[in-house]
């Protein structure tokens, strides 16, 4: 039924017809909904059974548990927070409703500027903004405005993406650039301990407040006096991080729905699970190290197990270390790439007093190597195999 | 010598601002592009100093090109930038102290700018005076509107001010509206130069 639709109104969209302009968005969604039948006409190709836009759909799906939940910890925050009773589906609600106007906004600005530019090179539309558009709105606090992040969309997708010459030759992940941007413009918007918690009433539900200042736990622990550490130290409570209801950017708080989204990945093959491990290990290992060797600070004080579920870690380690475009190739550069990536977060998090939070800076910085990384790997098994051809 | 303003002379003086700019077209003095566009007031002192030290070191030069022996030639052309630049650094210590502060260690490094190597090495030693003042008035003002357009974009969204002048009214403000903090980070200034020569070369086609 599909099909016959999109067959119908074909001939508008084709040389001549009046809706030409918008060829590349027809092509877009017909070949998003339809696997396209048509291969590649030049050289050899090997063919997967799912495409790219698929594999970006299981993404996607991958994110939601994430995001879902994300919305409900939105509502409990605020309503905790205010110190009233609400059934868990009026919180669910509320998530939804200051969560869903940052979704719409990143997609319109995103593809919007995907279209044209698309139209504009007479390209095909490309399909890897689907799960930056998710990803942004999951990567945020939730008191962000909406026209910064409509800003910092627009951003990321030029300068990160379009630049380069679109989707898969990108060097950063769009949605941490996106990030980046907004940490470095509105800093005061990003972190601190005024964000972390919904103000706004909608719909009727919740309620107006002026200031709620709450922080995260690592904001809390950035704050607090080494000589207060073993008070603060005893109020952390490693169930409630893992399932998730704490202050933290929508996506990002709870292990659990991380979790079976990394599960979804990991059985479809789309991440890899090298460097989903390895960024654990790594992380494991610097956090251990500071506890028995680190400074005098209560952040360096924080058990090994704690960093790992606290702040973005399980997030970026799940679905932005493993984003194939930006990460190593070789499957040897993988298990490096993901290593120094969980090293390098715990080290930012526990010595650089600015920013309590090291795993978007930390993905970033390993962007920039991982072609590095792949070149000494694909170097050194050259070489290994011209030894043995003497 | 051919007239004042004649064709060549004329080409001497706009090429440099336009369709053979030191920054846009030969990406020269970056350093310096990045590092005091902060704020508009800074660019533009930046630019008028950097134009007249080009153009009093062109004639200079020019003026003295046969008399000096090529091997020291690079030390002679050094020695009169930076008299020039002490001089230039010292009077805006004296009459513009705010700026000079604001501009610290860049006003020395004009010595080192390679705009003005550049011009003294294949423009003064081989040209009469008149052409090289040209020559050194126009790229100095061919690099100082670079440096203008990117100081004003700056500082109006990253300050939401124009030589100290509130530009974005207080409504913007209270309706949520935020300076943006990165435009006072010189990477941001490395992306809008970007930009202009995005924009610049896609209007001139060589």
């Amino acid at each position: 039924m599909l099909h016959e639709y999109i067959e119908k109104i074909r001939p508008h969209f084709e040389e001549g017809g009046k809706l030409k302009a918008f060829r590349s968005v027809f092509d877009g969604f017909e070949t998003f909904l339809l696997v396209p039948n048509t291969t590649s006409k030049s050289g050899v190709s090997i063919h997967d059974a799912i495409d790219s836009k698929r594999i970006m759909s299981f993404v996607v799906i991958a994110l939601m548990p994430a995001l879902l939940f994300g919305m409900y910890n939105i509502g409990l925050q605020h309503y905790s927070y205010i110190h009233a009773e609400a059934s868990h589906l009026t919180m669910f609600l509320y998530g939804l409703c200051i969560t869903l106007p940052k979704i719409v906004v990143s997609y319109a600005v995103g593809l919007g500027i995907e279209f044209t530019v698309a139209q504009w090179k007479h390209e095909e539309i490309q399909e890897g903004y689907l799960v930056t558009g998710m990803l942004i709105p999951m990567i945020v606090p939730v008191n962000c405005p909406l026209w910064m992040l409509a800003l910092a969309v627009a951003f990321s997708v030029i300068f990160a993406k379009e630049i380069y010459g679109g989707t898969g030759m990108n060097i950063f992940n769009p949605a941490l650039v996106a990030r980046a941007f907004l940490f470095f413009a509105y800093p005061s918007k990003m972190s601190g301990d005024k964000v972390w918690i919904s103000t706004d009433q909608v719909f009727g539900m919740g309620k107006d407040l002026d200031v709620v200042s709450s922080a995260t736990p690592l904001g809390q622990a950035a704050n607090t006096a080494f000589e207060n550490s073993a008070e603060f130290l005893g109020s952390m409570d490693f169930s409630s991080y893992v399932i998730g209801t704490m202050p933290g950017s929508i996506g990002e708080t709870s292990v659990i729905a991380i979790l079976i989204g990394a599960f979804i990945l990991l059985w479809t093959k789309i991440a890899s699970w090298r460097t989903m491990v390895s960024v654990f290990i790594g992380g494991a290992i610097v956090g251990f190290l500071f506890n028995v060797a680190g400074p005098q600070t209560t952040i360096a004080q924080i058990p090994w197990y704690d960093h790992l579920v606290l702040g973005g870690f399980c997030f970026g380690a799940v679905f932005m270390a493993t984003d194939p475009v930006t990460s190593c190739r070789t499957e040897k550069g993988k298990y490096i790439y993901g290593f120094l990536i969980g090293a390098l977060a715990i080290t930012i998090r526990v010595l650089n007093p600015g920013y309590p939070e090291g795993m978007m800076l930390a993905i970033l910085f390993m962007n920039v190597f991982a072609p590095t990384i792949d070149y000494c790997f694909v170097n050194n098994n050259i070489n290994k195999r011209l030894k043995r051809a003497k | 010598m051919s007239k004042l303003f004649s064709k060549d002379n004329q080409k001497v003086f706009l090429e440099p601002l336009n369709i053979n700019n030191p920054i846009l077209i030969q990406v020269l003095g970056i350093c310096s592009a990045l590092a005091v566009t902060a704020k508009l007031e800074p660019a533009i002192v930046m630019g008028l100093s950097v134009t007249v030290i080009m153009a009093f070191s062109n004639v200079i030069i020019s003026l003295i090109r046969k008399t000096i022996p090529n091997r020291i030639r690079i030390i002679i052309q050094l020695v009169v930038v930076a008299a020039l630049v002490t001089i230039v650094s010292m009077i805006l210590k004296a009459f513009a102290y705010d700026v000079s502060v604001q501009l610290s260690v860049y006003v020395g490094l004009i010595i080192t700018n390679c705009i003005l190597m550049g011009r003294l090495e294949a423009f003064a030693m081989t040209n009469g005076p008149w052409e090289s003042l040209l020559d050194g008035v126009g790229n100095g003002l061919g690099y100082a509107w670079i440096l203008v357009v990117v100081g004003g974009v700056r500082e109006l969204l990253g300050s939401g001010t124009l030589l100290n002048i509130r530009l974005i009214p207080q409504s913007f403000y209270d309706a949520g509206y935020m300076n943006n903090g990165m435009m006072t980070m010189p990477a941001m200034a490395m992306i809008l130069l970007g930009c202009v020569i995005w924009v610049h070369r896609s209007f001139i086609k060589e």
